[in-house]
This record gives structure tokens, C-alpha cells and sequence, in this order.
């Protein structure tokens, strides 16, 4: 009798379920995943089960301004948990529905601009020569200019508005895409399968989306979680100035420059509790971003 | 070099170019000045009249010629709300932000190199891994926010700090500083600190990992072997080695940091250029506002150029690269 075949066959194990093994190594990392789930599912449901409405005037009675965390309504039915601030409105509501807006301007221009800079990265590196100069100047020529500044102009150029944030944001952002997309495509477009495709006579939109972009998309999912983190920051810097989302639909930033004025006299719940909610949601975004590049880096991957 | 150097002028001077451009646009095409400045209850003959004294009733692009020239000399037009040179208005403000700016380098140069020298040398210590996630968190947190906390704890808790403002300036060259003052130097600890987090967090990285990659080099050892102090080992040969990366890094922070104090000095009310813009954009002071902008287009640029120019003549790997 011939020796006995090997019979079981090492398991395979899917990729997802590897990625999820390897993420879930670092403790912190799942706790940021654990806070960052939270964040976006109270952010998404908020208007059901918020107390209050913060937008509706009619719910808010002036009255109940600036109290105290765990202060009861001048109704007596509702107990502001967080304190209320200047209009009566009840902390805790106006965060959850600041994290809407917040998560919303963060998420949607970090996309966008993934979008638009992931392609022109991927053309550049495809089509090289002229054209990829062309762009990486341009890449070169937004990142030597700070963040900050850039929003600054377009904001004052074009005015305020939800809608002028993120293409502020979009500005501000693709260029990070761009050269993360150039970068790992240079690397993949020398290897066979791309060849074999070209060899196929296939068309170089059809290379470069279907056979080029998903095997560089591990680093732009990196990238994209930090720039999300980013986004929400600066949405939230601009509006604290007073240069971003409208009064009306409060972000989180905008909820601590309104307090910001009553801080110095020692009312700091108005500041305090969104300054909070912004930062576990910076940190949670970053905890998530860190372990994901460790995860999906190849070289670092377990044996 | 000289055909580089040539090369790369011409490119900055593009570079200023479409920036006057986009900035003539937005400010004249997309806004209009005419409502700003023309109250509404004006009739059409006065709204001509005005219209014929700025200038906007000859064609755009003869208007952009006009604003060309005026850039040219530093002439940007008259502040509306202070009715005085936007360019003087904003000189008048620049030494306040620059004092700031070069505080906050400095603090993080104190602080970073050496807790970075620290967390190299020690990288498994408890105190390093501190470091090192505070390290996430100083880059992470928008600035804003941990400038309201500074001010909650140490302005407003404890009360031992001022929450704003330059306090008490001596006049030294005409100029009006704060770092001359026990009251000053009071005043701008908070947005100093506050400036500088980042920069500390990245030089604290940079240092850690010029002191990681330097260690087990053939150099260190050697140095060892001779019989030098660990002292001089890490304090002469090892910082050397390190500092060329991190003067490189500052000089091209200080440029963001000049740019990053527009949000700090609007939290701590100092009066700098960061202010005046953001209160000029809230005033729709718009001649303040093209001032600012080309200014920091200038800065940059140049910054940028000097960066390439010093890479090219201390790099020989990079001279070569581009003459190739």
C-alpha cells in the first residue's frame, strides 16, 4: 500500500475571517471598533431616541439655559443629563445629532475625495510620463500648502455651508490619496497579472478599475480612515470659528464654540461633553486606522 | 544647479502667478465688491459713478492687470473697517504672531528632543510607551479643543494662568513684544503650549526614530569601542546624525505653525494675524483678507524653494536625480 495521502487538508481560512483574527490581536483596537460601532449607530438613530429634538424651537423653553448637568426641566419631565445650553436645548440631544452631522461631513468628503484622488493617483501611475507629472505637481503643489489655510480660502471664497465644507475638505484631501494610489501602483503595475491583462487587449479603464485599483486598495483603505479622522477635525476646527456648517444644524464643533464663551465662567458642560463626544470619535477613528495598517500590510502579516 | 535653480524660479513664479489668479477671481468674479461696497439705497447713477471709480467697468482682464500691479508694490487697498493700508494693518499685527510662532518651536524643540532621546534609548520602558501614545494624541486631537481644555484647567480650575490676550508688552525696534515681560511670558504659556503640541509629537517621533536607527550602526559601536561616555556617544555623535532631519522638519513646520495659529490665537484672543483674519472674514474685510492670502501664497513658496534649493546642495543622491 502506497503511504496514506494527507487527509485533512490545513483549513482554509477566508481572508475576511484572517483580517478579523488580526484585528482582533490588539485589545485597543477592538475597543476603538467598539466605540467607533456606538458613535456611528447613535449618530444614525439619534432622532429615535434622542430626548429632544434640538432643532425643533417649540421643544425648548428658555427657561431650562445653561443648566447644570442632571438638572430636571422647568416641566419636570425630562432630566438634561449633560446640562442644557444658552437656548434650553438638552446636551445630550444636541451631541447626537452633532455626531450626524459631524460623521456625515467627515465621512462624505474623505469618500469623495478617495474617489478623486485614488483615480488620478492611478492614472498617473498608469499612463506615466506627462500626464503623471502634471498631476503629482499638483499633488506636491496642495501638500506643501497647510490644511488649514486651504480651507480657509475656499471657505472665504465661496461662503459657508455644509456643502462648501466638504469640497473644502475634498481639496484638502485628495492629495494624500493621490500619492498613496501612485505609489502602490507603480509597484503592482509591473507584476504579470497586469500584463496579462493588457495582453488580453483589454481596455485601460478596464485595467486600471477592475485589475489595478483592488489590489491597491489596502493602503487607501488606510489612508482613508486617518483622512476621515481628519476631516471630522477640521470640519470641526472651521466651525468652531464660526466658518463652517450653519447655526442651524449644529456640528460638534460648532455646539463647543457656543459654549466656549460660557466656559470662562466655569459653565463648562456647554464645551465640555461635545469636545468629549469629538474626541472619542477622533480616537476611535485612529485606533481602528492603526491596527488596520498593521493588518493589511503584507510584510507584517503572520507566517 | 544653475539651470535647476532656473527652472525651479520659474516654476515658483508660476505658481505665485495662478495663485493671483484664483484669489482675483474669487475675490472679484465670484463675490461681487460692488454690493460691499456701495450701500443699497444708492440710485444707479451713483452705482455708476462708484462703479467707474473702482475701476470695475473695464474688462476682467485689464482689472487683473490693475490688481497685478498693485500686488507688485504691496499695494492691496484700504482695510474697510480700520480705513488704513491692509498691508500696514497686517505688519502691525505680524511681530504678535511670529513671537508665537518661534515660542512654540522652541517649546517643542525642549521638550521633543529629549523625551524622544528618551523614548529611543528606552523604547520598551513604561515612560516611552507613554510618550509615544501621547504622541498619537498630539497629532490627532484638533488643536482647538485641547487649547479649551488648557484654558478650562489652568485658566478657569486652578486659576493660575491668564486665559488671554498679550498681557503687559515692552516697545523694543518700534515693535510691541510680550516674551520681555514676566506678565507677557504669563500670557502666552497656554497658546504657546498649545501651538507647539504637534510639532512636540512630531519631533518627539523623528528623534526616536533617528535614535532607534542610529544605536546599532557601525559608528555607535565604534564610538563604544574607543572608550567614549555613553554621554558623548548619544549627546555629539548619535544627535548629529539626528538633527539633519529635524531642522529640516522645523523649518518647513514653522510655515504651519505660522498657518495653525490662526486657530490658536483666535482661542486665547492674541492679537495676532491669525485673528485679524478670521474677524476679517467674519467682517467681509476683504482687502485684509487678499493681503493675508498672498502673503502666505509668498511665504510658502519661498519657504518651499529654499527647502529644494538647501536638499540640492547638501544632497548629492538628490542633485543627481534631477540633473538625470
Amino acid at each position: 500500500m502506497s503511504a496514506p495521502v494527507a487527509t485533512k487538508l490545513p483549513r482554509e481560512e477566508s481572508p475576511l475571517r484572517r483580517l478579523a483574527t488580526d484585528f482582533a490581536q490588539s485589545k485597543l483596537a477592538v475597543a476603538g471598533l467598539a466605540i467607533l460601532v456606538l458613535i456611528v449607530a447613535i449618530a444614525v438613530i439619534a432622532p429615535l431616541i434622542s430626548p429632544q429634538n434640538p432643532y425643533d424651537l417649540a421643544q425648548l423653553d428658555i427657561m431650562d439655559g445653561r443648566l447644570p448637568p442632571r438638572s430636571k426641566a422647568s416641566d419636570g419631565v425630562l432630566t438634561f443629563w449633560l446640562g442644557t445650553d444658552d437656548q434650553g436645548r438638552d446636551m445630550f440631544s444636541g451631541i447626537m445629532y452633532g455626531l450626524r452631522i459631524s460623521l456625515f461631513v467627515g465621512a462624505g468628503s474623505a469618500l469623495i475625495a478617495g474617489i478623486i484622488g485614488s483615480t488620478l493617483g492611478l492614472v498617473a501611475a498608469y499612463a506615466r510620463g506627462r500626464v503623471e507629472n502634471t498631476i503629482m505637481r499638483l499633488v506636491d503643489l496642495q501638500l506643501s500648502f497647510p490644511s488649514i489655510l486651504v480651507a480657509l480660502m475656499i471657505i472665504q471664497l465661496l461662503g459657508k455651508g455644509i456643502g462648501n465644507v466638504m469640497l473644502a475638505l475634498i481639496l484638502v484631501e485628495w492629495a494624500y490619496y493621490a500619492r498613496t494610489a501612485r505609489g502602490s501602483a507603480l509597484a503592482e503595475r509591473k507584476r504579470e497579472y497586469i500584463e496579462a491583462a493588457e495582453c488580453l487587449a483589454l481596455s485601460k479603464a478596464r485595467v486600471i478599475f477592475r485589475h489595478l485599483l483592488p489590489n491597491c486598495m489596502p493602503p487607501l483603505i488606510v489612508v482613508g480612515t486617518f483622512q476621515m479622522a481628519r476631516a471630522i477635525a477640521l470640519e470641526a476646527t472651521l466651525s468652531f470659528l464660526g466658518l463652517g456648517v450653519p447655526v442651524t444644524e449644529p456640528s460638534l464643533g460648532l455646539l463647543i464654540a457656543n459654549g466656549y464663551q460660557y466656559m470662562l465662567s466655569g459653565k463648562y458642560w456647554i464645551s465640555f461633553y461635545p469636545g468629549i463626544a469629538l474626541l472619542l470619535t477622533i480616537v476611535a477613528i485612529n485606533l481602528v486606522g492603526d491596527q488596520l495598517r498593521d493588518v493589511l500590510n503584507p510584510k507584517l502579516r503572520r507566517a | 544647479m544653475a539651470t535647476w535653480l532656473a527652472r525651479r524660479l520659474v516654476q515658483a513664479l508660476f505658481v505665485v502667478l495662478a495663485m493671483t489668479v484664483i484669489v482675483f477671481i474669487g475675490v472679484n468674479v465670484i463675490g461681487n465688491p460692488i454690493d460691499i461696497l456701495i450701500s443699497p439705497e444708492a440710485d444707479q447713477a451713483e452705482r455708476l459713478r462708484a462703479i467707474a471709480a473702482l475701476g470695475l467697468d473695464k474688462p476682467l482682464w485689464q482689472q487683473y492687470l490693475v490688481f497685478l500691479g498693485g500686488t507688485l508694490h504691496g499695494d492691496f487697498g484700504r482695510s474697510f473697517v480700520y480705513n488704513e493700508p491692509a498691508m500696514r494693518i497686517i505688519m502691525q499685527r505680524f511681530p504678535a504672531t511670529l513671537e508665537l510662532a518661534f515660542t512654540a518651536v522652541l517649546i517643542s524643540i525642549v521638550i521633543g528632543i529629549p523625551a524622544g532621546l528618551y523614548a529611543g534609548l528606552r523604547p520598551n520602558g513604561f515612560l516611552a510607551r507613554t510618550l509615544m501614545a501621547g504622541s498619537i494624541l498630539g497629532f490627532s486631537l484638533p488643536s482647538f479643543w485641547v487649547g479649551l481644555m488648557l484654558i478650562l484647567v489652568f485658566a478657569v480650575q486652578l486659576g493660575v494662568l491668564p486665559s488671554g490676550g498679550r498681557g503687559i508688552t515692552t516697545t523694543v525696534l518700534g515693535v510691541q513684544w510680550s516674551f520681555l515681560t514676566i506678565d507677557g511670558l504669563r500670557h502666552m504659556i497656554l497658546p504657546a503650549v498649545n501651538l507647539s503640541l504637534f510639532n512636540i509629537s512630531l519631533i518627539l517621533r523623528l528623534t526616536r526614530a533617528g535614535v532607534r536607527e542610529a544605536l546599532p550602526s557601525d559608528y555607535v559601536r565604534f564610538a563604544r569601542a574607543k572608550g567614549l561616555s555613553p554621554a558623548r556617544v548619544i549627546g555629539v555623535h548619535v544627535m548629529k546624525n539626528i538633527m539633519i532631519p529635524v531642522i529640516t522638519v522645523l523649518g518647513l513646520e514653522l510655515g504651519t505653525t505660522i498657518a495653525f495659529s490662526v486657530v490658536t490665537e483666535s482661542i486665547f484672543a492674541w492679537p495676532g494675524v491669525g485673528k485679524l483674519i478670521i474677524d476679517s472674514i467674519n467682517l467681509l474685510d476683504r482687502p485684509i483678507i487678499v493681503t493675508f492670502l498672498m502673503l502666505i501664497v509668498l511665504l510658502f513658496v519661498f519657504i518651499n524653494l529654499l527647502v529644494d534649493v538647501i536638499y540640492t546642495a547638501l544632497d548629492p543622491r538628490v542633485r543627481l536625480e534631477e540633473q538625470g
